[in-house]
């Protein structure tokens, strides 16, 4: 034992640092995985704008619905690759069995995961505000709200990744599992979307969305360790 | 499905001396009984190889004793303490190197073994290239220390994660079939390392189907158990 003791503190910050930026120099050598969201919601809101037609009043009254339902759809696609190439090659052995807090562990792994997806999304936000009609001056709001609910849908749709991660094919089941749990994030992010668009008090909303992100941040984890611990065992 | 075992153990008392001890731990894939009430004990310097034939539980065995699976009766105890408790004293005290090599493709030799230590060796500063390439050296890949790894063939990047064995220090080395895929001269050198490790008072498990002339290694047979009707006991 080589004195190890004095550096476990530094250690747990070392080992989140690390896997953060492993995580992100994999997407970013796959090159596909990180566009394939924001791609996949430019056009299925690009396909919403030619189906409801060109009349701006109907496009905006649904705007804030259906930018929400669209980038929860494109965060849950994405989501199967979460676990699924640590499960391939062994990487998830090794992460398990580490002795640093695996809260830490995936506490990164997630927000890697969140950069590459939710983050995109959120950036792209004032252009496709645009092409559904939002008002200019709600289009900040918008992308506030999305900055919130991504975190949250990722952090959601973590858990079921990690039950599904053992499953040959988790795609669906995923959807399945994760869904119903997107419920309150779906109502307060389209409501805070709504308020700012119709000048209503923002706080109410405001503050569920940044309590589910919290709640979230807090308890995801502890459900992603078990999913995780569970998928060694099939 | 079996859990009657789990309340018999934390009774015994806690050494510092390491050891690993097995009290009639059985294992089940699936439906299949693999390995019935096995029983054995390691203590500092010892190794064993667990031998067996194809489907005979060996795996499922290593992936009880690193931590890895919950799926048995009986009781596993390191230092006295029961695995099922003592999980990360078991995690810091061991390196298990499975199947799958826990390689990442899409690096390089030098960047997976950077994540690994700050994972399982935090009082080595993993950015410190030297113990790193050091390390790389002694399985023969410092040429291609930034290659990526997909460029490299499967010897190779098992390579990569046998070079966890000259950063190592853990007590006790789990390895499921290190020598897979590795040619006669590393597996000389590896051979080598593991009578090292030994030979500082360590332990280690391993399977393999090659011979091996290690001094301080028992072999243990993993025999077929015969297939119950029904299941249920």
């Amino acid at each position: 034992m080589n004195g190890g003791k004095p550096n476990t503190d530094i250690g747990i910050f070392a080992a989140f640092n690390a896997l953060l930026l492993r995580d992100l120099r994999v997407y970013f050598r796959s090159r596909g995985t990180w566009l394939n969201p924001l791609v996949f919601v430019l056009m299925v809101i690009t396909l919403f704008t030619l189906g409801i037609g060109p009349d701006p009043s109907a496009l905006s009254t649904h705007a804030s619905g259906i930018i929400w339902v669209v980038a929860l759809l494109g965060i849950m696609l994405s989501l199967d690759a979460l676990f699924r190439a640590d499960f391939d090659d062994g990487s998830l052995e090794q992460l398990l069995l580490s002795p640093q807090p695996l809260y830490l562990a995936v506490l990164a792994k997630v927000l890697a995961h969140w950069v590459i997806t939710g983050l995109p999304i959120v950036l792209a936000s004032p252009l496709y505000s645009l092409m559904l009609g939002i008002p200019a001056n709600a289009i900040a709001f918008l992308a506030l709200g999305l900055l919130l609910g991504s975190g949250i849908l990722s952090f959601i749709g973590a858990i079921g990744a990690s039950l599904t991660v053992s499953l040959r094919s988790g795609g669906l089941l995923i959807a399945l599992l994760t869904l119903p749990l997107y419920v309150p994030v779906i109502i307060f992010g389209s409501q805070f979307v709504q308020s700012a668009i119709e000048g209503w008090p923002l706080m109410p909303t405001l503050s569920m969305l940044l309590g589910l992100l919290i709640g979230a941040i807090v308890l995801a984890p502890i459900a992603i360790i078990g999913g995780l611990r569970l998928s060694q065992d099939s | 499905m079996s859990t009657e075992a789990s309340n018999h153990s934390t009774q015994t008392h806690i050494s510092d001396e390491p050891s690993l001890v097995l009290d009639s731990v059985s294992c089940e894939r699936g439906e299949r009984l693999l390995v019935q009430c096995l029983s054995m004990s390691l203590a500092a310097g010892q190794g064993v190889r667990i031998e067996g034939p194809n489907g005979s539980g060996k795996t499922t065995l290593l992936r009880v004793l690193a931590g890895l699976s919950q799926q048995y009766s009986g009781a596993v105890r390191w230092c006295g303490e029961d695995i099922r408790q003592a999980r990360s004293v078991l995690a810091a005290d061991t390196l298990y190197i499975g199947h799958l090599a826990g390689v990442k493709a899409l690096l390089t030799p030098l960047e997976n073994l950077a994540w690994w230590v700050s994972l399982h060796i935090p009082s080595l500063d993993p950015l410190s290239k030297e113990s790193l390439l050091n390390a790389l050296t002694q399985v023969s890949l410092q040429r291609f220390a930034n290659t990526p790894c997909h460029q490299l063939s499967a010897g190779q990047q098992r390579r990569i994660a046998l070079a966890r064995l000259y950063l190592s220090q853990h007590r006790l080395w789990i390895l499921d079939e290190p020598f897979t895929a590795i040619d006669t001269d590393g597996v000389a050198l590896l051979e080598q390392r593991i009578a090292e490790h030994l030979a500082q008072g360590n332990m280690a498990i391993i399977t393999t189907h090659q011979a091996m002339q290690i001094e301080g290694f028992s072999s243990y047979c993993l025999d077929k158990v015969e297939q119950k009707e029904g299941g249920d006991q």
